[in-house]
């Protein structure tokens, strides 16, 4: 009995410690601070924020996590979130974000200057920081660059059994499906993501990386991959994903017509920012040269700024014509290219 | 008069405070299911049309393929290492349990590298035999049947936790019994300790099947729609939650399939243990083949549980390491640990008292809120944990509130982003981890030693902690070690309820996983398994220890107590 109470004293003895050095770091510091949720999760990003603490001398408080579940959050967190910023990777879960109204927007003359216009918002709810192409990934061995031409090409019977994407829940999927959509309307896109599917090697499963290794290997001839994957993997300390980027090209689809399919990564302020000057100062910086920089070099993304000096890995695939469309409408068609998608079976 | 008035309130007070807790863990659950009668249009014909179908077929399949492997591979294990000898198996009592330290995604995500056509594997076979692609067969990983397999492998220490602390509360004499009626070592296992057991080997495939229905990592990675998948596509991607909540409902209902079922075919048995006697339980000598034999059946889980992607973890991480991980490495494990042990504490504690109420009182309004708060477990991580932030949130909010029009000043969010909440959303997530193993350890102790003790004049706070305490420490010891290591490889709920600033080696996994950098992942995931084999030893230590009788039979065998009658017995008819 006395053993079992010292044992039971012990237990909560115990949780006392554990609970009181949670508690002690949840405190909020004092001094100037923004507050970021952030759907990116490159290490490099943390540099820059680091950069812009030197600069300003304000501190960032840094949540990361999925953009939808950080919309998720704002929204419960209501008038009283902390949030000042959010970033996303994906122009859908800004157009999401700014639909749950979490939002505010904001006039910034630096951001309108250095940002295109359809890669932000009009209104000034979000902004793009950086540029991401969905391009084609193929085999130097068994393809030719001339069998390839566009989005829509890969339905074509002719690559049946050679094509490999991931899973139509990844969102960048979502996104070009949405783009498709915008160009041809939902009768003809369903369409071609039938043909599509039927011409995939095997079901999707994995991510980018996956499928462009998969290519090289010679399950499949053609991959849909973001650049960014590829530049990681030429990148890479492994020998054998080095030795795969060798084996693969990339190819720019619809040079002939719209042009490739460009994403972004971008924030916004948050609709209720306690600290919103600092919030703008910060999205100001996310745009300056200097940042820009990082993101380019950090993770093989392309500047949002023109001007900018892209990775020479990056650079070394060459310049490309992209598709205006602006980033707002395929965020908008996401919920019927997730339908349509669901219905040509794509898994 | 007046002791009798006490003992109407005492109970009644016991079973009010154990009503209030299990409705407040049920809380995120029922905001979740309560979408359920908001109308969600047209989006159930969609779904129906197309994926639903889907999403049914691979959950079922992968519930009945990991529960019925697990359960196999939990209770044979659990039974071999328990009441046999044979080599190596003092080794396997602990080391059976590592898989658990292994998050289920990262292994995934390691075999699939390993074992993909582009990985190492498929490689070497190729270029050993010059076939192409299409030239062979290789099992596809990446299907409905290799997420059995991996998760199986993940998760049949659930079981094997379960069915031996079972084993080890077994009554020596049960098991003499049948031997001397003349049933072998086998079939005494068959007729007596497996049907004795089976509360608690039920309790533990319960949990895998739950576990099965609520993972999320390596069903996505996999490309297999279950309903988790099917839930954030709906929630998330189409931006429909209502419609979502309401496919986490029927998930819901096929959890609540699986406890009926369960609960009809035991029907009215009950499985207390009708002696006291408690010695070191006779083992069963395997030599030679049948020894080997035993030795690479525990070898196989072990190896390809946690051994072989340990292994390739550490290739990975020997590869290309998370050069980041090593300075911050202290401050992950620390944050990671903390939470953890809190969390199992106030889990055992809490379990501890909704199942002595549920004793107790077993009212039909404690029944169901015990229930519900244990069913957080099937649902998706992410789903309670934006079940946790709405109330949490909508309290803060509303204090907040109350703050300006009366105190004239704000307050902000109270407990929103506090690890207050985050430990509150892991004991929704995991009290049925904790309450199964401890209801399951209590209901082997017969009525009757509770009511002498009620009838010596013991309160049934007294009794609990005099008489059932003692006699239940192996199972809340496994159900805090269950919890423990739950809640160090937690990812979505730890993701999106955390504080600023505040990250765990699961949050270090996921960020550079998630970016389908694995080589670099491969270092926090091996940390997690790292600490997390820490309190699987002390605890699988403190389990074995914790055998009614164990002092005993540590000491010199008592007088009179004859060594096994098993082998003298005579065959009876």
């Amino acid at each position: 009995m006395d053993g079992l109470l010292k044992r039971v004293a012990m237990l909560a003895g115990l949780a006392g410690w554990a609970l009181a050095g949670l508690v002690v770091p949840a405190q909020a510091a004092p001094e100037a601070a923004v507050n970021l949720y952030s759907a990116r999760h490159y290490d490099s990003d943390k540099a820059l924020y680091q950069g812009f603490t030197r600069r300003t001398g304000i501190r960032v408080n840094l949540i990361e996590g999925g953009g939808d579940q950080l919309i998720e959050r704002i929204k419960a967190e209501g008038p009283n979130s902390p949030a000042d910023v959010l970033i996303a990777a994906d122009a859908g879960l800004l157009w999401r974000a700014q639909a749950a109204g979490i939002l505010q927007p904001v006039a910034s003359p630096a951001l309108e200057q250095a940002i295109p216009p359809r890669f932000r918002e009009p209104g000034g709810h979000w902004f793009g920081l950086t540029k991401r192409a969905r391009v084609l990934v193929y085999s130097k061995a068994r393809v030719k660059p001339a069998e390839l031409a566009s989005y829509e090409g890969l339905a074509n019977p002719r690559w049946k059994g050679r094509i490999v994407v991931r899973s139509s829940s990844n969102v960048y999927n979502q996104s070009l499906t949405g783009a498709l959509i915008a160009a041809h309307g939902e009768a003809a896109t369903e369409a071609w993501a039938r043909a599509l599917v039927a011409n995939f090697a095997r079901p999707p499963s994995g991510g980018d990386r996956d499928q462009i290794r998969a290519v090289a290997a010679g399950e499949a001839d053609v991959a849909i991959s973001n650049t960014y994957y590829l530049g990681q993997l030429i990148n890479s300390r492994r020998p054998e994903e080095r030795a795969a980027a060798a084996q693969v090209a990339v190819f720019f689809p619809n040079q002939q017509d719209r042009g490739t399919h460009v994403n972004i990564s971008g924030g916004g302020v948050a609709r209720h920012a306690p600290n919103r000057e600092a919030a703008v100062r910060f999205l100001d910086y996310l745009v300056t040269a200097e940042a820009q920089q990082v993101f380019a070099r950090g993770n093989f993304e392309y500047p949002i700024v023109a001007g900018v000096a892209t990775d020479p890995t990056i650079a070394a695939f060459g310049t490309f014509k992209e598709d205006p469309l602006d980033a707002a409408v395929f965020g908008r068609n996401n919920e019927a290219a997730l339908k349509l998608m669901d219905r040509a079976g794509w898994k | 008069m007046a002791q009798r008035i006490l003992q109407r309130i005492v109970p009644s007070a016991w079973s009010t405070f154990t009503a209030a807790m299990a409705l407040l863990i049920a809380v995120p659950v029922l905001v979740v299911l309560g979408q359920v009668f908001v109308p969600s249009g047209d989006v159930w014909r969609h779904l129906a049309d197309t994926v639903l179908g889907d999403y049914v077929r691979n959950s079922l399949l992968l519930m009945a393929g990991v529960g019925l492997g697990a359960a196999l591979i939990g209770t044979g294990t659990a039974w071999l290492v328990t009441m046999c000898r044979f080599p190596g198996r003092r080794w396997f009592e602990w080391s059976l349990l590592l898989p658990l330290a292994m998050p289920a995604y990262v292994m995934a995500y390691a075999y699939a590298d390993w074992l993909q056509f582009a990985g190492p594997v498929q490689t070497a076979l190729r270029q050993l035999t010059g076939w192409r692609h299409g030239d062979y067969w290789f099992p596809p990983l990446q299907s409905p049947g290799g997420a059995i397999v991996v998760m199986m492998l993940v998760f049949y220490p659930y079981v094997y936790m379960l069915a031996r602390t079972a084993f080890l509360e077994q009554s020596v004499c049960v098991l003499e019994v049948s031997r001397t009626l003349g049933c072998g070592p086998w079939r005494s296992f068959a007729t007596v300790a497996l049907p004795l057991a089976r509360p608690a080997i039920a309790a533990g495939v319960a949990l895998v099947m739950m576990e099965t229905l609520a993972d999320f990592g390596t069903v996505q990675y996999f490309a297999v729609n279950t309903f988790t998948t099917g839930i954030y596509r709906t929630w998330f991607a189409m931006g429909r939650p209502v419609a979502a909540a309401q496919l986490a409902a029927a998930l819901l209902l096929f959890v609540l399939a699986v406890l009926l079922l369960e609960r009809w075919s035991r029907g009215r048995i009950r499985f207390h243990h009708t002696t006291d006697v408690y010695r070191r339980l006779p083992e069963l000598p395997l030599t030679g083949m049948r020894g080997a034999l035993a030795f690479l059946a525990c070898l196989l889980p072990l190896a390809l549980g946690f051994l072989l992607p340990a292994g390739l973890l550490l290739h990975l991480a020997s590869l290309q390491g998370d050069a980041l991980l090593g300075p911050s490495f202290f401050r992950l494990a620390g944050n990671s640990l903390r939470l953890a042990l809190t969390t199992a504490a106030l889990a055992v504690l809490i379990s501890l008292v909704i199942a002595y109420g549920r004793r107790l009182h077993p009212t039909p309004l404690l029944r169901g809120a015990a229930r519900i708060a244990a069913m957080g477990y099937a649902i998706p991580g992410t789903v309670i944990a934006v079940g946790v932030l709405i109330p949490f949130a909508a309290i803060d909010n509303a204090i907040d509130a109350w703050a300006r029009r009366t105190l004239g000043f704000s307050t902000g969010l109270l407990l929103s982003g506090t690890t207050l909440a985050l430990v509150f959303a892991y004991l929704v997530r995991f009290l049925a981890v904790s309450s199964n193993s401890i209801e399951a350890s209590l209901a082997k102790i017969k009525p009757s030693m509770g009511e002498v003790a009620r009838t010596l004049g013991y309160s049934p706070g007294q009794t609990m902690l005099a008489v059932h305490l003692p006699m239940m420490r192996g199972g809340m010891f496994t159900a805090a070690l269950l919890v423990l290591v739950d809640v160090m490889k937690e990812l979505p709920a730890t993701l999106i309820v955390r504080p600023f600033n505040f990250d765990t080696l699961a949050v270090r996994v996921y960020v550079l996983a998630a970016d389908e950098r694995l080589a670099e992942a491969s270092t926090a995931a091996l940390a997690i398994v790292l600490v997390g084999v820490v309190p699987v030893l002390l605890l699988s230590l403190a389990i074995a220890r914790s055998r009614p009788g164990y002092r005993v039979a540590a000491r010199p065998a008592a007088p009179g107590v004859p060594p096994s009658p098993a082998a003298a017995a005579p065959p009876a008819a």
